[in-house]
C-alpha cells in the first residue's frame, strides 16, 4: 500500500468509513447547532458523494451561488483541513438567530463585522463536531485551527477543496447535510486530509489492505 | 441568436462566432482564452493546478487540470480548427488566493503559481498575453467572445468589466 493513495482507489469500505463519520459528525454539529441557537433542530441523513470536478458546483447549487465558506486547518495526528460551506441567505438566516435580530444587515446586504464574527464562530463550532466525530472514531488526536472565512462565487471557493483533491486524483468527496429548524439550511463539509495523513487514517481505523 | 459554451473546472472546450465561451466561478483556478483575430474560433481553458510533472499519480494525465498540458491541448484543438498559432493571442483571469492563510505548503500561493505556470506557457509557444485579471482574493467567472476578443469578467458585488 502506497502512502500516497489517490482518492479514486477508496474503497467502498473507506468511503463507508466516512459515511459513518459523516452521520455521527452531522449529529453531533447538529446537537451543537441547536444548543448554540437556543431551538431544536432536524437533520436528514447526509449524503455522502465522490464527485467530478465539474459537477461539484452543481451538486451545491450552482457554480454562481453565493455562498459562506469556512475553511479551518487541521493538526495533530493528521494534517489537512476541512471546510463548511453554507448558501449565504442560509448564513444570515443563522446570524439572525443567533444576535437575535440585533444589528443584523440586511438581506442581500454585505454582512458586517459582527456577523462574520458570528459566522465564524459557527463554523468553529460546526467543523469541531465532525472533528470529534472523527477523532473519536479513529482515536486521533485532532485540532481545528482558527476559522478563515469568505464570502463569494461557489466555485470559487470549491476551487481550494477541489485543488487539493487534485493534486491526489480527478474527484472531490462532499457530505451534504440538511438542518431545519423552521427553515431548510444545506450545509456542505468538506473533509482535507493531506496525502500523508490518509494512510494513518485508515491504519487507525484498522483499514491496511486496500 | 448566440449561445454560451460552458466550460467545467478542469476542462477545455472551444466554441465559433458568434457563440461565446464561459466558466463560472474561477478561484484559484485560471481561465486561460485563445483567439486569432479574424478567425471565429475561440478556445477557453479552466486549469487547477502548474504543473501535470509534479503529481504523484500513475494513472493517465487529466490533461485540461494542468496549466502546462491544459495550453498544450488548447493551442492544438485551436491549431486543428485551421488556426496559425503564430498569430494566437491570449487573455487570461483567475489565480486568485480565496482565504487569507494557506492551510498546507502545497497550497501557498497556488493561484499565483497558476498564473506564472499558464504564462510560462504561453510565453514558450510565443503566444503574446494582450490582457489579464489575476491575483486578489476573490472570485471569478469569466465570459469570452472570440469575435470581439471581449473578455468579460463578474465578480459579486463589483462592476462587470471587460478586459
Amino acid at each position: 500500500m502506497a502512502e500516497t493513495m489517490s482518492l479514486n482507489d477508496v474503497n467502498s469500505m473507506y468511503f463507508d468509513v466516512l459515511k459513518e463519520i459523516g452521520n455521527i459528525g452531522a449529529g453531533n454539529a447538529t446537537t451543537a447547532l441547536a444548543q448554540m441557537l437556543g431551538t431544536k433542530v432536524d437533520m436528514s441523513v447526509p449524503q455522502v458523494s465522490l464527485l467530478d470536478f465539474k459537477d461539484v458546483g452543481e451538486i451545491v447549487g450552482g457554480e454562481e451561488l453565493i455562498m459562506v465558506g469556512i475553511l479551518l486547518g487541521v493538526e495533530g495526528d493528521i494534517t489537512g483541513s476541512i471546510m463548511f460551506m453554507i448558501e449565504k441567505e442560509g448564513a444570515r438566516h443563522l446570524t439572525n438567530k443567533l444576535m437575535m435580530g440585533m444589528g443584523a444587515s440586511e438581506p442581500g446586504e454585505d454582512f458586517n463585522e459582527m456577523e462574520l464574527s458570528a459566522l465564524r464562530e459557527v463554523g468553529n463550532i460546526i467543523t469541531g463536531a465532525y472533528l470529534n466525530a472523527l477523532s473519536g472514531l479513529t482515536n486521533l488526536c485532532i485540532y481545528p485551527s482558527t476559522p478563515d472565512l469568505t464570502v463569494d462565487m461557489a466555485g470559487a471557493i470549491l476551487s481550494v477543496p477541489a485543488i487539493q483533491f487534485g493534486i491526489q486524483g480527478d474527484q472531490i468527496l462532499l457530505i451534504k447535510n440538511n438542518f431545519f429548524d423552521e427553515v431548510e439550511l444545506d450545509g456542505f463539509f468538506i473533509l482535507l486530509p493531506d496525502v500523508e495523513s490518509y494512510g494513518t487514517i485508515l491504519k487507525a481505523l484498522g483499514i491496511s489492505s486496500l | 441568436m448566440a449561445d454560451i459554451v460552458k466550460v467545467g473546472m478542469a476542462d477545455l472546450n472551444l466554441c465559433q462566432a458568434p457563440d461565446g465561451i464561459t466558466t463560472l466561478g474561477l478561484g484559484s483556478c485560471v481561465g486561460v482564452a485563445l483567439r486569432e483575430p479574424g478567425k471565429p474560433w475561440g478556445g477557453l481553458a479552466h486549469v487547477m493546478l502548474p504543473d501535470s510533472t509534479a503529481i504523484s499519480s500513475n494513472g493517465p494525465v487529466n490533461i485540461p487540470k494542468f496549466a502546462d498540458t491544459g495550453v498544450d491541448e488548447l493551442i492544438k484543438r485551436m491549431v486543428s480548427k485551421g488556426c496559425n498559432k503564430a498569430k494566437l493571442v491570449a487573455k487570461i483571469a483567475g489565480g486568485a488566493q480565496m482565504f487569507a492563510h494557506a492551510t498546507s505548503d502545497k497550497m501557498m500561493r497556488v493561484g499565483d503559481r497558476n498564473v506564472e505556470a499558464v504564462k510560462k506557457k504561453l510565453a514558450e509557444h510565443r503566444i503574446p498575453i494582450l490582457a489579464e485579471d489575476t491575483g486578489l482574493n476573490y472570485g471569478r467567472t469569466v465570459i469570452f467572445y472570440p469575435e470581439s476578443g471581449d473578455f468579460v469578467i463578474r465578480s459579486v458585488g463589483r462592476p462587470d468589466k471587460t478586459i
